[in-house]
């Protein structure tokens, strides 16, 4: 399963993992009015992609997430998933969610909150047992199975909660600021971990995060969204070479997308190759 | 913290999901799922802690309050009459033009086991007993205010000594490890078995009854101010002892406005347990006046005249809730201006 | 403090296992010598045991049926009540915080109708005043348990397109257990009490509530306390078994409060 070559050449894709097309959010607000939470929302992930989408506070990438993975409707445009509509794609369990808290069940133990969804899909017995040990043995909490989640550091609850997305083998993981609430050495190993994952079960991943170097070190494309209303404003190819590395983080390139996404988030776009991507993605 | 002061009334704080945590699940039942320390009404509609509920909001919390128990007041009496509807004797007034045959016929919706409301109100103008003045009504608030004496007092006192029993325990770990489990203990025993004994004991008088009011409120007092006490911020404390604060400031100036909140929380528990205790204390065997003793002889005249029992029932929940409402209206009266309880 | 050792944990017991045999003996001294007391000493008390034992059991073992009978009658109506409120919000509207005002009411005032409806003489009437003080804690505890369920927890299940079913029965139930159970301990108290209190209203002679007060006007003091001491045992022993059904059932939760401590 193990692929040396990730994905780094946007190769045009046959069909896209998720088409967005004009995807526009907004919510009633109390006074009456309403508040733009996301406008013109244009954007293809091909199959395999890492895509983060980061933000400052308030722009709506965790909102458009939980769009794709159709958690939230939207109130216009298109959302479309391996070719189909979104909400087919959440009935076919086409989605594997990490969100910023692990979100584990405190009755379950590790093995069980990993079973979880395998239970609810009906998957057989034997099948189950297999694939619980096989993604807790891939987050390396293969020794962990009967501890219940308090009993585990914040860093291996998240892991818990990685395996049990991945533990029904999803086309597409979303991930909502998984990292958001580990100290810094931890979220750059589990950083690592992410990237070994992805590369051994070739899964699409979406990405939400406040972090740039995590943005960058992570992804194939970088999607730098602003605030009020939510809309794109530039994408980044990410064009580090993979298996990417903790060496990766001391490369010039490196410096030079995470300066080139800094500067994208203060509303200032550096290369003409990116300003052309942005407006290609922005339509 | 010790596993008292986790039973405590936690003002709301179980309301708030444990995302944060990242965990499902886990320490809401023993922060808010205990009902008996937890009678704020106005979380059933509000889900905010009480504790860092804006001063508008707390008033907004009495008038919920009131409308909680005044919708209380009319579901019970549309169940009431409805089940008297469907189950009771036949409904006959001429005078209106409307006679009624109930399709069932349930023992407990007659009239003799459940008068009619109107039946029950009219009552209360009707003398006491034959060749008396005074009226059922206002014998009843005589005795309302007798009972809310007895209850007020002991409230008063259990309080007291609940808020000082709590100051001694979070600052002894040795008198917390010694008294609490048995501060605890007290509360499994059914109270009410020790109140003829108390009113044998101490004289069929006031005293009696305030002591038993005493012990139904001092126990959910010391938990909640326990909790309260210790919930202070650490920064908060930190900071008072890099003024080297002496350990009276810390509680005088960090601890007990902490506490408050929590305290006002188990005060209206306190406030139905000693009513309830005063009652008791006034029941079979017990002190000679005030409602419990009304109940006690309404029960004994029950075929004669059903209606003055449950008007005598009626009034105890009366009284009980409007203890509840005085409690509440001097909480929100207290807290108005404390935009947050806790600091940070 | 997990996993501390017995040594480390009898230290912890030391000081109340210390006032509770100086409680005793202060007692017994204090009481002691000739002539009734109310508050006899500890040694009359047991003696009281000895004497009355046959009909101290025979009214133990009534007054635990009543309790413990009103205790299923109430726990049962307020898990039903609750799950059918849980359900749906509109109901839950109405009726929770109509169920929390039932805690201003002085509830035990109503034991003399119970004791009409159902007769005096039929434990169903005692039961019914226990069912009617336990029905509302477990009602509203299990109720927020069914419904304060994190809302990462439904947005999870829903990426999981699970059934309403499964919802219910992997999130809502487990979730409620612990509520549940608090509850629960809370009503063995409460049971108790109903079911005394229904007894000092009248009814048969030999339950735990009329030995206590027959006992009291006859002066026989230490009988009365034998009877109180009994009313209690019974409450405790009972909220002791809930908690240890509790650690066999959601073993994770005590686990849980034994870390956050």
């Amino acid at each position: 399963m193990t692929t040396s070559q990730g994905p780094t050449e946007p190769q045009p894709p046959v069909s896209a993992a998720v088409r967005l097309a004009g995807v526009e959010k907004s919510f009633p607000v109390r006074d009456g009015t309403t508040t733009v939470a996301l406008s013109g929302i244009d954007l293809d992930v091909a199959p395999r992609e890492f895509v983060s989408l980061i933000g400052p506070s308030g722009c709506g990438k965790s909102t458009l997430l939980r769009i794709v993975g159709d958690l939230i409707q939207p109130s216009g445009g298109t959302v479309q998933v391996n070719g189909k509509p979104a909400h087919q794609a959440r009935l076919d369990r086409d989605y594997g969610m990490v969100f910023q808290a692990p979100v584990l069940f405190d009755w379950r133990t590790v093995e069980a909150n990993v079973r979880l969804p395998l239970e609810v899909m009906r998957f057989s017995r034997a099948e189950r047992d297999r694939r619980v040990r096989e993604m807790l043995d891939l987050v390396e909490l293969g020794g962990f199975l009967s501890h219940y989640p308090h009993q585990l550091s914040g860093g291996m609850q998240q892991r818990v909660a990685i395996a049990r997305a991945l533990a029904f083998q999803p086309a597409l993981l979303l991930m909502d600021e998984p990292f958001g609430a580990l100290d810094e050495m931890t979220r750059e190993r589990l950083n690592a971990e992410v990237l070994r994952i992805w590369a051994q079960t070739r899964t699409t991943v979406i990405f939400v995060t406040h972090s740039i170097p995590e943005a960058v070190f992570l992804s194939t494309r970088v999607v730098v969204m602003s605030a009020r209303p939510g809309r794109i404003t530039n994408v980044v190819d990410i064009d580090l070479p993979q298996p990417r590395t903790e060496q990766t983080r001391e490369t010039e390139r490196y410096f030079e997308l995470v300066t080139e996404v800094r500067e994208s988030l203060r509303g200032r776009i550096t290369s003409s190759a990116a300003r052309a991507r942005a407006e290609g993605a922005i339509g | 913290m010790s596993d008292v002061a986790r039973t405590g009334p936690p003002p709301g704080e179980g309301e708030t999901p444990p995302t944060g945590e990242g965990r499902v699940g886990g320490r809401d039942p023993i922060a808010s799922a205990e009902p008996l320390a937890e009678a704020d009404l106005t979380l059933a509609t509000a889900p905010e802690p009480s504790g860092e509920r804006p001063a508008s909001g707390r008033w907004r919390g009495l008038v919920r309050a009131v409308v909680a128990l005044t919708l209380f007041l009319v579901l019970a009496a549309l169940v009431w009459e409805g089940f008297k509807f469907l189950a009771g004797d036949p409904w006959r007034y001429p005078e209106i033009g409307f006679v009624h045959h109930p399709p069932f016929r349930i023992l407990q919706a007659t009239d003799r086991q459940l008068p009619h409301l109107w039946d029950i109100a009219s009552a209360l103008a009707q003398p006491v007993q034959r060749n008396q003045q005074e009226t059922l009504g206002g014998f009843l608030v005589g005795a309302a205010l007798y009972t809310w004496q007895e209850a007020l007092i002991g409230f008063a006192v259990g309080a007291v000594i609940g808020l000082v029993l709590a100051s001694l325990f979070v600052h002894s770990r040795l008198l917390e490890r010694a008294f609490v489990p048995y501060v605890i203990a007290s509360q499994t025993i059914p109270i009410v078995a020790l109140a003829p004994i108390i009113v044998v004991g101490f004289g069929r008088g006031l005293i009696a009854v305030v002591i038993i009011a005493t012990y139904l409120t001092f126990f959910p007092v010391t938990i909640a101010a326990m909790r309260g006490l210790s919930s202070s911020d650490p920064r908060a404390l930190e900071l008072m002892r890099s003024y080297a604060a002496s350990k009276w400031q810390v509680y005088r100036k960090v601890r007990l406005p902490a506490s408050v909140p929590y305290v006002f929380t188990a005060l209206k528990v306190a406030a139905t347990g000693s009513i309830v205790g005063a009652i008791i204390g006034e029941g079979p065997g017990g002190v000679p006046a005030g409602l419990g003793r009304a109940i006690d002889n309404f029960n004994q005249q029950y075929i004669s005249g059903p209606e003055k029992l449950w008007a005598t029932i009626l009034v105890s929940a009366l009284l009980g809730i409007a203890f509840y409402l005085i409690v509440q209206a001097a909480e929100a009266l207290i807290l108005r201006r404390r935009r947050t309880a806790r600091p940070g | 403090m997990r996993g501390v050792g017995s040594a480390a944990r009898l230290r912890q017991y030391l000081p109340a296992i210390a006032v509770f045999l100086a409680a005793i003996v202060v007692w017994e001294i204090a009481t002691a010598g000739p002539g009734r007391r109310v508050l006899p000493p500890p040694s009359d008390i047991v003696g009281a045991f000895g004497e009355n034992a046959a009909q101290l059991r025979k009214s133990a073992l009534a007054t635990f049926y009543e309790s413990l009978g009103g205790l299923a009658i109430g726990t049962f109506l307020g898990v039903l009540v609750a799950l059918v409120t849980s359900r749906w919000a509109s109901v839950r509207g109405v009726l929770l915080p109509v169920a929390i005002a039932s805690s201003a009411i002085p509830i035990v005032a109503i034991a003399p109708i119970m004791n009409n409806w159902f007769g005096v003489l039929n434990p169903l009437s005692k039961m019914g005043m226990a069912a009617l003080l336990v029905f509302f804690p477990v009602m509203i505890n299990v109720t927020r348990g069914l419904v304060e369920v994190s809302p990462a927890a439904t947005e999870l299940m829903r990426s999981y397109a699970s059934s309403d079913a499964q919802i219910l029965f992997k999130v809502r139930v487990p979730n409620m257990l612990p509520f549940f159970f608090t509850a629960l301990k809370v009503g063995t108290t409460l049971a108790f009490i109903g079911a005394i209190v229904g007894e000092f209203f009248g009814g048969t002679s030999d339950v735990l509530g009329r030995i206590v007060l027959q006992s009291l006007s006859g002066g026989r003091f230490d009988t009365a306390w034998a009877g109180i001491f009994l009313g209690a045992a019974g409450a405790i022993v009972s909220y002791l078994a809930v908690s240890l059904a509790e650690r066999l059932v959601i073993p994770w939760y005590s686990s849980l409060v034994a870390q956050e401590r």
